[in-house]
């Protein structure tokens, strides 16, 4: 037999050249081609998402700072031992004066201070304070500084001052994200925050909660809407999805703006209420600035994420399928639950995962109906990045809740199938 | 019809009525009855009513007028998971999620079967249709044909005494429609089931049927076996319907007893039996198999009518032969001649005389 495909080795083309070889050549063209049309695209996301998100998500370990600032002060540190409850020797002082003056010369002790003010209360007044006095030091002639130090402040007498210096030395730490989940870098290793300052984990808890209920709620309002979208007539089916659609076009601030209308003490829903006599006139419910209010108005916003790729999938399910259940003797009741939704879920999953992901990223709802309890995670990153410039553990916060929806997605790919989900 | 009010009637029509939008009626006046056993098949072209029927019969759409019995007793206001019917459908509506056995399980578990006995049936039923080793497979995963087997075999599993049938073999090939067309009678026959079956194929209708009832417009246009709906179509729909037919118009001339003379359009006259119309004068369209055409005289009666008629053009068809020829001012007029030894090709252009038995030819409504 001559037939290519019987002699030993790869297969090989027509000019003797393996087959695959001269298969990728006569690809390359094509695969070029295509590369260059997506590149202005490519090249856009690239610099203009993908890069800053990266920048971003990396400050949440990155801690050059420190190092950049007191450069000689920490090199001094190392012979230090931080547990042994004693104040560093004087060269540690002298490498810490020596710094400073370069520090306050180009303005970078304030940044540092506030640096260290997220990992110890006091911090940045100490830096701000000192600093002006210590560029009056010579490193040269005006040594011993120790006492000289204690002087202008008391803070430098403190072990814990060079202890916080020193812990949070290093280059890329961890601290942010221990941080993130109420825990902090000590001389000891990862230790748990003080009881009043553990806030962190509980607001992950319920943001994850929160957002299991609102998908939940979004399945069972959005799974008869569905359903008779896809199975009445073509007209009257078209007018309830524009009823759907309609606030789905509608600002995200309108509607929620609408929903505190509707929510507050004095507000259309109570109103309505008392009118009815269902409510005593003293005792109105309080249904916003909590978790009511977040779930409520959520809920409805993120529905029409919920009801159209439910949608897109009943629409496929073909009405002969409940024929045939019936022509074979189930009850209405058994068609539905054996036959119609197991062809349904891969709708429900696709919803899900849609409004599950949107919600645990929510931001401007709850920071506007959820008043204190009913904040999301998102609100708390909003704070460390607009308010209190904790850009590091903002980044590791956003980094923990990337981390969390992308292991959800895979656990979910591994349950449901994500080639299960129509999203249209 | 004579059948309509039988007694023994197993599924019966009367005066059924159906519209959709309260304008139109899509059956009109529908009278059917089924003696037990019977495989009665539902032709015609879409539109025509027949599978609004078979849906009426099934529970999913309700009758405006009229009842529907079903071994005597009216099945109106049954659902239709309480009929007890089965049905195969056109695109076979085997459930995805579930396996071929667990598809065909499903009837036998709405009724409460236990699961050893369940299990039997189900291999019973996949065997009746040698698919017995595909019980763990997916309905994606087989091919058409397949399909339409685990399809029959659902629709039989729970031993339903009816089984209706709305163009179950549409979508396969021309082969295997051909050996599925056999297999579907095969069983009917060796199961006695009652089967109502709903096509729009002719061939399909002739070849598997006990009686075929043609639908037009809303109605019955004719109910009788193939040979006879073939041979003795009652009207002009019907003639034109089923299988190849030649039609040529005129009027009638005069009538005696069982045969008539008909004056075509072009002033010739031609011999044909009176089919529905009663009295000279009256026109008509006279139909006559391509087949039934003769133009050999000798095979002719020496006192029939022949008609001039100049061949267009032949057409080899292996076992038959096909001309076309203008015939009394119709270009499209067939003949068909079986490919013997010593059968005769026309060429394009001749011009012969052809003629037929007076009884093949049937003068209908116009």
């Amino acid at each position: 037999m001559t037939d290519a495909s019987h002699t030993e080795g790869p297969m090989l083309a027509a000019d003797g050249t393996p087959l695959k070889q001269s298969l990728a050549r006569s690809l390359r063209r094509q695969k070029l081609r295509a590369l260059l049309l997506i590149a202005p695209l490519l090249i856009f996301v690239l610099f203009s998402f993908i890069v800053p998100i990266g920048a971003m998500l990396f400050r949440s370990v990155e801690n050059s700072i420190v190092q950049d600032t007191l450069p000689l002060t920490v090199e001094a540190l190392q012979s230090w031992d931080e547990k042994s409850g004693e104040l560093p020797p004087e060269n540690v002082y002298e490498a810490f004066v020596r710094d400073m003056v370069v520090a306050v010369e180009n303005k970078q002790h304030t940044r540092l201070g506030t640096r260290l003010n997220y990992e110890e209360t006091g911090m940045s007044s100490l830096f701000r304070k000192s600093g002006r006095k210590i560029k009056k030091l010579d490193p040269d002639t005006d040594g011993p500084f120790k006492d000289k130090l204690i002087d202008i402040h008391d803070g430098w007498g403190d072990v814990k001052t060079w202890q916080v210096i020193k812990t949070h030395a290093v280059p890329i730490t961890n601290g942010y994200f221990l941080n993130a989940v109420d825990m902090r870098r000590t001389p000891d290793g990862p230790q748990m925050q003080p009881e009043d300052k553990r806030i962190l984990v509980k607001l992950f808890g319920r943001t994850l909660f929160m957002s299991l209920v609102i998908t939940g709620a979004c399945i069972l309002l959005a799974y008869p809407v569905s359903y008779l979208l896809a199975t009445l007539p073509m007209r009257v089916s078209n007018m309830l999805m524009i009823l759907v659609l309609l606030p789905f076009w509608t600002s995200l601030l309108v509607r929620t703006s609408a929903w505190k209308v509707m929510l507050q003490q004095q507000g259309v829903i109570n109103d309505t209420l008392v009118w009815l006599g269902l409510v005593a006139d003293d005792a109105r419910l309080i249904i916003i600035n909590n978790q009511i209010g977040t779930i409520i108005a959520m809920t409805h916003i993120l529905l029409p994420f919920m009801i159209l790729p439910m949608y897109s999938v009943m629409q496929t399910i073909p009405p002969s399928y409940t024929r045939a259940a019936k022509s074979m003797g189930a009850t209405n009741w058994t068609t539905f639950w054996r036959i119609y939704f197991p062809q349904s879920i891969p709708g429900i999953g696709a919803g899900s995962i849609l409004v599950f992901i949107l919600a645990i990223g929510y931001y401007i709802t709850p920071e506007i109906v959820g008043g204190t309890k009913g904040v999301f995670i998102s609100n708390r990153i909003a704070y460390h990045i607009s308010s209190s410039l904790n850009w590091g553990l903002a980044a590791a916060l956003g980094t923990i809740l990337l981390a969390v929806v992308l292991i959800l997605y895979w656990v979910y790919d591994k349950i449901v199938g994500i080639d299960n989900v129509k999203l249209g | 019809m004579t059948e309509t009010t039988s007694d023994a009637a197993f599924v019966e029509f009367r005066r059924v009525q159906k519209s959709y939008d309260g304008e139109t009626l899509v059956v009109k006046d529908l009278n059917l009855a089924m003696p037990k056993g019977e495989f009665l098949t539902m032709l015609g072209p879409s539109g025509s009513g027949k599978t609004t029927c078979l849906m009426m019969l099934a529970g999913f759409e309700t009758a405006t007028h009229g009842e529907i019995l079903l071994d005597g007793k009216p099945i109106n206001n049954i659902p239709p998971h309480k009929r007890g019917i089965g049905m195969v459908f056109q695109n076979y509506a085997l459930f995805p999620h579930m396996t071929v056995a667990e598809n065909l399980s499903f009837p036998l578990e709405v009724r409460k079967i236990g699961k050893s006995e369940r299990e039997e049936k189900v291999q019973r039923a996949l065997d009746m249709v040698q698919m017995g080793a595909f019980g763990n497979r997916r309905p994606a995963q087989l091919s058409g044909g397949q399909q339409q087997r685990i399809a029959l075999a659902r629709a039989l599993v729970f031993e339903p005494e009816l089984v209706l049938m709305d163009e179950p073999l549409g979508a396969l090939d021309k082969q295997l429609r051909e050996h599925m067309q056999f297999e579907i009678t095969r069983l009917a026959h060796e199961l006695g089931i009652t089967t109502v079956y709903v096509t729009h194929d002719q061939t399909e209708a002739l070849t598997m049927s006990d009686r075929v009832a043609v639908f037009d417009d809303g109605r019955i246009q004719q109910l009788a076996p193939p040979d006879q709906l073939y041979e003795a179509p009652e009207n002009s729909f019907v003639a034109q319907f089923i299988g190849e037919n030649n039609t040529l118009e005129g009027v009638v001339k005069s009538i005696d007893g069982d045969t008539c003379i008909v004056t075509l359009d072009d002033g010739s006259e031609i011999d044909a039996v009176p089919i529905n119309v009663h009295q000279p004068g009256e026109r008509t369209k006279v139909s006559i198999r391509p087949e039934r055409v003769e133009f050999n005289k000798e095979r002719l009666s020496p006192d029939a009518h022949t008609l001039k008629a100049v061949v267009r053009e032949f057409i080899y068809m292996g076992d038959v032969f096909r001309f076309r020829m203008s015939v009394a001012g119709n270009d499209e007029f067939i003949v068909k001649t079986r490919n013997a030894p010593d059968a005769v090709r026309l060429q394009p252009g001749q011009e012969i005389e052809i003629g037929w038995l007076a009884r093949d030819c049937r003068a209908l409504d116009a």
